[in-house]
């Protein structure tokens, strides 16, 4: 027994000095295995007399414990070790680009009219659709511009043959919605948009939204307040909005609007009026009992003060070095 | 039109500045287009005379002239061919200032010395003029500043007038408008009944009185052909932009100007018999003043004699019988035309004249007679000559009516949503010279002046009413409304849901053209005629597109050429197919383009191309959007744009909706594209149309999974074997997946090896291993008879 003091040194000598989990195993087994020394000592005390058997047995198991905890502890710092040293080598540069799909992108064009529909979305407006190919009568004839009318050489149309064109506005989906219902009506009609003339600001094709509120009691105020809030909101800026008498056969009276964004320059952004009553007895609505206003303006106008592009031919260029800067 | 500041505030004097001036016109409904000045900014320049012109000794080119300033003589050199002695001219002295801050200083020519310069319109800034030094007037009186001379201290307002305002094409008219807005006194010209001095007339018979319902005539006889027009006229008549022809003309084109009145000037010796005012007849011709020779049409109004005719009425008049440097008896017309016969006329014949702008827009009817009395007293003051007595011919039926208007206070006040004050509603219309009658103690009876076309009615009214009160001092209020739900149909994907589907797949949006150029469009779709444009702007803009296809190919073009390789775009839109009916269908459509590198170059990225499973698969993923991609199928077809073996119809339930595949090699070679280039249309309703979930209960029992192995001819559709599993798996089947396809060493050639896992799931109970032993014999066995298939060992 002198010599178990000794060996419980030896045995914690061994365990320090183990330096992966299996020498440590060997080391276990070496001492606290079936035929391990400590082991072997609990044998022997066979020879020790019913006295000094309980007091020698605790002592042993003392050790061996104290041997056990020793490996317990050098078994966790090692593993420790190897997992460090794993995670070290395992060590990637963050700073890679990702696996990734690219994101695509919408036409500023889509954008703006997205943006504008979600205005008048959110306040009860409906999206309307109708013919690009229209004939004379949605186009002129139902919007109070006869054939002849000096009017109709504002338009530059472009025609098929005598009765069928390109829509040179979106008012002929008005005149069809209203053809199909009666008021109260709410809508607004994006779409593709047609005129002769092409330059660096003449687009042969173009977007424009019209907006149509009919209803009982709507009046000309309600229409300032309706387009100067939607100006604001677009721009989110305080903008300056100036009414301006204008002529469109189609509403009476008849408006356009110019914003001044701090400048101190007038910039015309859209023309709108008080349904002509005209128009509602085309369609079948009592003018006497019903009065709406009607509004149109050109997106691509509104995308170039918004996002200051300064060609109207390039949105329909699809070059991606534009396109991409709308992302 | 554009007009002299001066000539206006002749006639109205309103306290305000020319920038304010223009902006209250602006503001009324007359948007002032441009303010110019009506010449350059310049100084110390004089009416000067030479004296006399002498060839300088060293220059060919140059003289050297005498110029007195009324008070001293000056040695000037000058370049121009028109220096002579006794000329009256434009002289900068030494100090002045031209336009563009040049200075005038004493300089020597060719070793001579010059003391200030002879000056051409140009160099003023007075017009473009550089054809020679100013020719001024033989009485100008020398040593007067020439802006004073020239009344030069002026500006130009041009006004860009809607078609309803046709009564502000005057002085008059704008003058009227002017003292509306400023509630200030208006000047008119005074026009007295000039006496016949002889008894001579020419008769006129109106035989379309709808289209000319009132003719006035005059002739006036031993005009002095040697006459000028006086500056003052000619400067008026130059700041509107016409030019000055002769003392009758200038003088018919300043009444225009001035009372807003078309008039025309015939040489009376060139005219036989009578007038006869008539519609034409077909086929009809005449030379018009411009010298071209028309042709007429049977809706056109003319004013002809016993020979024929002599002008297009209230258009243009006709060469022959205008008035020329020989003449010496005239006669004056100043009709009404009616704008229906007028309007759209000029225009079918390329034509545009100052008097068919106005009858379009509708002359005062009741002016005539004041025009020919004012062109009367002008001419007599420029031309002397011995006038006639005035004659008209009318039809009283055929005039205008006089239109009343009942206006009612309380639209008036629901309109605008204000109490406008009744003082207010009288005030601004009896300015604008409407007669205001109360017609009971809500409504008044509105009598509209005979110059006013565009007030028919009450709603006429109530804009002229907010117009003069301005727009802006209206009250704004924000609608009220009721706030029904608006319908959201859950089945619809909307359209901004596919663009951001497609945005995050990496497609760009594009937007092209709905017009194309014929030749490209019979390149992708040969068998149909597409609808062409009466008047393109272009060829490439002829025919409207019967796809999205050529468009996005284009955009490819253009952005390869300009070093971009990957090229991912989509568009939405719609194209026009005509339909064997005569019909048109205009169809929403949604299609894309892709081409490059599968990736974007990356550390990571592949570097292959793409192939047709790239965008088989984006399409696959845009018809999984409505959440029913089962009713959607794929089956070879051949399109004329796209390669053979490399397309595809896309079906739903049985109807195709849609086609893709790769670019016709042979287009990509015509369009000069790297390829290659995939491509997908797509029905939008088809897309956009899906279906609303329902439940189904979910099975407690396991899944069974089996792999097959097959080897089949290279030629046997995966479809078929899928579906030929589907129908021999047994109801429970769940799910067929192919998840390895291999075709190359160590499988016979001609052949491809395919490996399927199958798996099944019963919804109320556990299947045993014998059910399904039994399905897959079934299906091998289909599979071998069917699609000579073997398992692989």
């Amino acid at each position: 027994m002198e010599n178990l003091a000794q060996l419980l040194e030896q045995g914690k000598q061994a365990v320090a000095q183990a330096d992966n989990v299996r020498l440590l195993d060997e080391v276990r087994v070496q001492y606290l295995g079936k035929k391990g020394e400590l082991t072997q000592l609990l044998k022997g005390l066979g020879k020790l007399s019913a006295e000094e058997r309980p007091a020698a047995g605790a002592k042993i198991n003392e050790a061996k414990e104290a041997l056990q905890e020793a490996l317990d502890a050098r078994k966790a710092h090692l593993e420790a070790d190897a997992l460090s040293a794993k995670l070290a080598s395992e060590k990637i540069d963050v700073t890679l680009p990702g696996r990734k799909t690219d994101l695509g992108g919408m036409h500023p064009v889509t954008r703006t009219l997205e943006r504008i529909e979600a205005f008048f979305g959110s306040i009860g407006y409906s999206v309307a659709e109708g013919p690009e190919v229209e004939d004379d009568y949605h186009n002129f004839e139902a919007l109070n511009i006869p054939a002849h009318h000096p009017a109709r050489a504002m338009h530059d149309t472009f025609y098929f043959d005598a009765h069928t064109l390109l829509r040179t506005h979106t008012s002929p989906v008005q005149v069809r919605t209203m053809e199909e219902k009666q008021p109260p009506i709410r809508i607004i009609c994006p779409g593709r948009v047609y005129r002769c003339d092409y330059d660096q600001t003449h687009s042969p094709m173009f977007h424009q939204v019209e907006g149509l509120l009919i209803d009982k009691n709507v009046s000309f105020a309600d229409l300032k307040g309706t387009l100067e809030e939607f100006l604001r909101e677009f721009f989110e800026e305080d903008v300056k909005v100036r009414f301006r008498p204008s002529y469109f056969p189609f509403t009476e009276p008849s408006i356009e609007v110019d914003i001044d964004r701090g400048d101190g320059k007038w910039l015309e952004v859209l023309g709108c009026g008080m349904v002509h009553p005209k128009v509602f007895e085309y369609s079948g609505i009592d003018p006497e009992v019903y009065t709406g206003f009607a509004f149109g303006m050109g997106v691509e106008r509104l995308a170039m003060l918004r996002y200051g592009v300064n060609d109207l031919r390039l949105f329909f260029e699809n070059d991606l070095r534009f396109l991409g800067q709308f992302r | 039109m554009k007009f002299s500041e001066q000539w206006l505030r002749e006639w109205v004097k309103p306290a305000l500045s020319t920038q304010a001036l223009a902006d209250q016109l602006s503001l009324a409904g007359l948007e002032v287009d441009e303010v110019s000045d009506v010449a350059g900014h310049f100084e110390g320049v004089v009416v000067a005379e030479i004296i006399s012109a002498t060839q300088h000794p060293d220059a060919d080119k140059l003289q050297v002239c005498q110029v007195s300033d009324g008070s001293e003589t000056f040695q000037v050199v000058c370049g121009a061919a028109n220096a002579r002695a006794g000329l009256k001219t434009a002289f900068a002295r030494v100090g002045a200032v031209l336009p563009g801050d040049f200075n005038i200083k004493k300089a020597k020519l060719r070793g001579v010395e010059s003391m200030g310069m002879l000056c051409a319109e140009d160099e003023l800034g007075i017009s473009d003029d550089h054809g020679g030094i100013m020719e001024l007037a033989a009485d100008a009186p020398v040593g007067l500043d020439l802006r004073e001379f020239l009344n030069l201290n002026d500006s130009l307002i041009d006004v860009d007038l809607t078609p309803n305002r046709g009564d502000c094409l005057s002085i008059s008219g704008l003058a009227r408008e002017v003292g509306v807005l400023n509630q200030v006194a208006v000047t008119s010209v005074q026009v007295a009944d000039v006496a016949p001095v002889c008894a001579d007339t020419f008769s006129v018979k109106l035989e379309a009185p709808h289209a000319c319902p009132r003719y006035v005539g005059r002739v006036i006889r031993n005009i002095n052909p040697g006459a000028t027009t006086p500056l003052w006229m000619q400067e008026k008549l130059r700041r509107s932009g016409i030019r000055s022809i002769d003392p009758v003309v200038d003088v018919t084109n300043y009444v225009l100007l001035e009372l807003g009145q078309p008039m025309h000037a015939f040489d009376l010796n060139k005219l036989s018999e009578g007038i006869v005012v008539r519609m034409a007849n077909a086929g009809e011709t005449l030379v018009l003043l411009d010298e071209t020779e028309v042709t007429l049409n049977d809706d056109t109004l003319l004013i002809t004699d016993a020979k024929g005719p002599l002008a297009m009425a209230g258009i243009m008049g006709g060469d022959a019988s205008g008035v020329t440097d020989e003449t010496r008896d005239i006669f004056l017309e100043s009709a009404f035309f009616s704008p229906l016969s007028i309007v759209g006329r000029a225009r079918n014949y390329g034509l545009h004249t100052d008097s068919s702008h106005r009858f379009e827009r509708g002359v005062d009817w009741q002016l005539q007679r004041k025009a020919i009395e004012r062109a009367t007293a002008l001419l007599l003051d420029i031309v002397g000559g011995e006038p006639g007595p005035v004659t008209e011919a009318f039809s009283e039926v055929d005039l205008p009516k006089v239109p009343v208007v009942i206006l009612r206070e309380s639209r008036v006040n629901s309109m605008l949503a204000m109490e406008m004050p009744q003082a207010t509603v009288e005030d601004i219309l009896s300015r604008l010279g409407m007669t205001l009658n109360r017609r009971n103690d809500q409504a008044w009876d509105v009598t509209v002046p005979s110059w006013r076309f565009d007030i028919t009615l009450e709603v006429d009214l109530i804009e002229e009413i907010a117009r003069v009160y301005g727009y802006d001092n209206l009250p704004v209020r924000t609608p009220i409304a009721q706030l029904p739900l608006p319908p959201i149909a859950e089945r619809q994907v909307t359209l901004n849901r596919i663009r951001r589907h497609l945005m995050s797949r990496d497609y760009q949006e594009a937007i092209t053209y709905s017009f194309i150029e014929a030749g490209l469009s019979a390149q992708f779709d040969p068998d149909t005629q597409p609808l062409a444009l009466a008047n393109p702007i272009s060829a490439e803009m002829a025919v409207m597109r019967t796809s999205l296809w050529p468009g996005l190919v284009k955009a490819v073009s253009y952005n390869q050429n300009r070093q971009q390789a990957r090229i991912r775009l989509f568009e939405t839109g719609q194209r026009f197919l005509p339909q064997p009916n005569g019909g048109l269908l205009q169809q929403n459509t949604i299609a894309g383009v892709i081409t490059g590198n599968r990736d974007a170059e990356g550390w990571v990225a592949a570097k292959d191309k793409i192939d047709f499973f790239d965008i088989k698969g984006d399409v696959e993923s845009l018809l999984a959007l409505g959440g029913c991609p089962e009713e959607f199928s794929f089956a070879a077809a051949e399109h004329p744009a796209l390669h053979p073996g490399q397309s595809a119809q896309i079906l739903r339930a049985g109807e195709v909706v849609g086609y893709l595949g790769a670019l016709h090699p042979l287009l990509l070679k015509k369009l000069d594209l790297n390829g290659p280039v995939y491509l997908f249309e797509l029905q939008q309703d088809a897309v956009t149309l899906g279906h609303l979930p329902r439940y189904s209960a979910l099975s407690k029992y396991p899944e069974m999974r089996r792999d097959l192995s097959l080897i089949v001819d290279e030629q046997i559709e995966f479809d078929t074997i899928r579906r030929t599993v589907i129908n021999q798996a047994g109801d429970a089947l769940k799910k067929v997946t192919l998840f390895d396809l291999y075709q190359g060493q160590g499988i016979e050639a001609g052949r491809k090896s395919l490996a399927l896992g199958l798996t099944w799931q019963h919804p109320s109970r556990t299947l045993t291993d014998e059910e399904i032993n039994n399905s897959v014999k079934a299906v091998v066995a289909a599979l071998t008879n069917v699609c000579g298939a073997s398992l692989r060992e």
